[in-house]
């Protein structure tokens, strides 16, 4: 077993040996399933998991963050991380560890949902094609939340300042695609700046593949935010993980 | 070529240097002390050569490794157990043990003899299924040291391993020490002076980051008539200007 898979399993074994994943994955599937039928499932009257999915961006940004605060922030804590980097692992192969052990993670509470599915199975007939990218986007849009909370649990040893910093950069990158959003910074800003802060959004992505639509430059916005903020994630606890 | 090499290690956080020009060399037998005052660059000095921090400038080799060129071999080359031990305190020992073995690439058959040798040497056969947050000190302590043994290293850096222990697991520890240290190199830190005497063929006094001594216990009370305590007392009160004495 090669150290990133050793990492992986300590870490994906870590959140089921605590009361953390339990707690996460109640809260959050109550309030996925709480919001979908709030909205309007059934007085839309068509079998699709719209409502489902739109409501997603803005229950990650409160819950990917949940999961991600304590990766690095607990590890600078408790010492943790000196054993961990006097050990033969490579930063970026744990920090790759931590990050695919937490991705998986949130890929179980995505599946959990699964009655979810049924439910629209069983009251129509809906387009399964439509389900599977709508899962696809969430699972990359929760890739890149979780990213920005990896990045931020290495910046403090702060659990709770961890959180609520990556709260606010999730919601800049949520909020940033909302149409009143871009109303306002379209009274003072270009048109081109204005289209390039909506380009930056992740919003205007993941509802192209909700709509069923898998471009290319959609799958490469996630890739490119995720590596972008691992890659940070990595240069920053180089900096600090003796501190 | 010595198994640990170190050239003018130095190291600073912010206006604070906390190594300041470090140079030794330690031998496969020998087991070297590190005795020093709080703050005196003891902890740094050792986490560079375990690699956990980079060295500001100056050079150190582990089993002919470089410590900034291939920190990765360092760190399978030798097994360190930092000054509050720390592990993860949601696991079972057994549990930390199997995942300190998956990073070292311990498996199967070979892992198997590793923890048999491992956890009565180190007396955590009670607590082997508890979790580690529920131990006491002195245990986590052996905890540590056992992730620090299990792959039998050619080279240990112990800092402060009998903190927190009582004196009956203070000397089996120290019998331990001393024990390995004739077919390995073993770096201790301790502020604890019976233990320089009891475990190290070499000591080296340091403070305000710089070596100010690098002798034998035995030599160090010939020079200066008096006991281990008192030579303490007297070098690291002198002025850190003074050049090192070099007698081994």
């Amino acid at each position: 077993m090669n150290s990133l898979m050793a990492v992986f399993k300590r870490e994906l074994k870590s959140y089921f040996t605590t009361p953390l994943a339990y707690v996460f994955l109640v809260i959050f599937l109550f309030f996925a399933g709480y919001l979908t039928f709030k909205e309007g499932f059934y007085e839309m009257r068509q079998a699709d998991m719209r409502t489902f999915f739109m409501n997603l961006p803005l229950l990650f940004v409160f819950m990917v963050p949940s999961a991600a605060m304590r990766l690095w922030a607990e590890e600078r804590k408790v010492g943790s991380i000196e054993l961990l980097f006097t050990l033969p692992i490579t930063i970026r192969q744990a920090v790759l560890g931590k990050f695919f052990a937490a991705w998986l993670f949130l890929a179980i509470a995505l599946a959990l949902t699964f009655p979810m599915v049924i439910t629209v199975c069983y009251l129509g007939d809906p387009d399964i094609g439509l389900i599977i990218t709508g899962y696809i986007g969430s699972l990359l849009m929760a890739g890149g939340f979780l990213a920005i909370g990896c990045f931020f649990s290495a910046v403090s040893k702060n659990q709770v300042i961890s959180f609520v910093l990556s709260v606010v950069a999730c919601a800049v990158f949520v909020f940033a695609g909302m149409p009143t959003t871009l109303n306002y910074l379209s009274s003072f800003m270009p048109a081109g700046l204005v289209a390039a802060v909506e380009g930056m959004s992740f919003q205007i992505h993941f509802d192209s593949m909700q709509r069923g639509v898998l471009e290319f430059k959609d799958l490469a916005y996630f890739v490119l935010i995720i590596v972008g903020w691992i890659a940070a994630c990595t240069i920053i606890l180089d900096e600090r993980k003796a501190g | 070529m010595s198994v640990i090499e170190v050239k003018e290690l130095r190291r600073s956080f912010g206006s604070v240097v906390a190594v300041d020009g470090v140079s030794f060399n330690v031998e496969k037998g020998q087991v070297l002390g590190l005795l020093g005052p709080n703050g005196a660059g003891k902890t740094t000095a050792m986490r560079m050569l375990a690699c956990f921090i980079t060295p500001d400038s100056g050079t150190a080799s582990v089993c002919g490794y470089d410590i900034l060129r291939n920190p990765i071999e360092v760190r399978r080359s030798l097994g360190y157990l930092a000054e509050n031990s720390p592990a993860y305190p949601e696991m079972t020992v057994g549990g930390f043990l199997d995942f300190v073995c998956d990073v070292r690439r311990i498996k199967g058959a070979d892992r198997k003899r590793a923890l048999d040798r491992i956890v009565p040497m180190c007396s955590i056969d009670s607590v082997y299924h508890q979790t580690i947050e529920t131990l006491s000190k002195g245990y986590k302590r052996r905890v540590g040291l056992a992730q620090a043994l299990i792959h039998d290293p050619e080279v240990l850096i112990l800092d402060e391993p009998t903190d927190g222990l009582d004196p009956n697991q203070k000397f089996e520890v120290r019998k331990l020490i001393a024990k390995m240290g004739k077919d390995k190199c073993i770096i201790v830190s301790t502020h604890i002076l019976e233990e320089v005497d009891a475990v190290c063929s070499r000591t080296i006094i340091i403070a305000r980051g710089r070596v100010l001594v690098d002798s034998t216990p035995a030599q160090l009370k010939v020079e200066h008539g008096c006991g281990l305590d008192a030579v303490f007392r007297r070098i690291t009160k002198t002025d850190g200007s003074k050049d090192a004495k070099t007698n081994r």
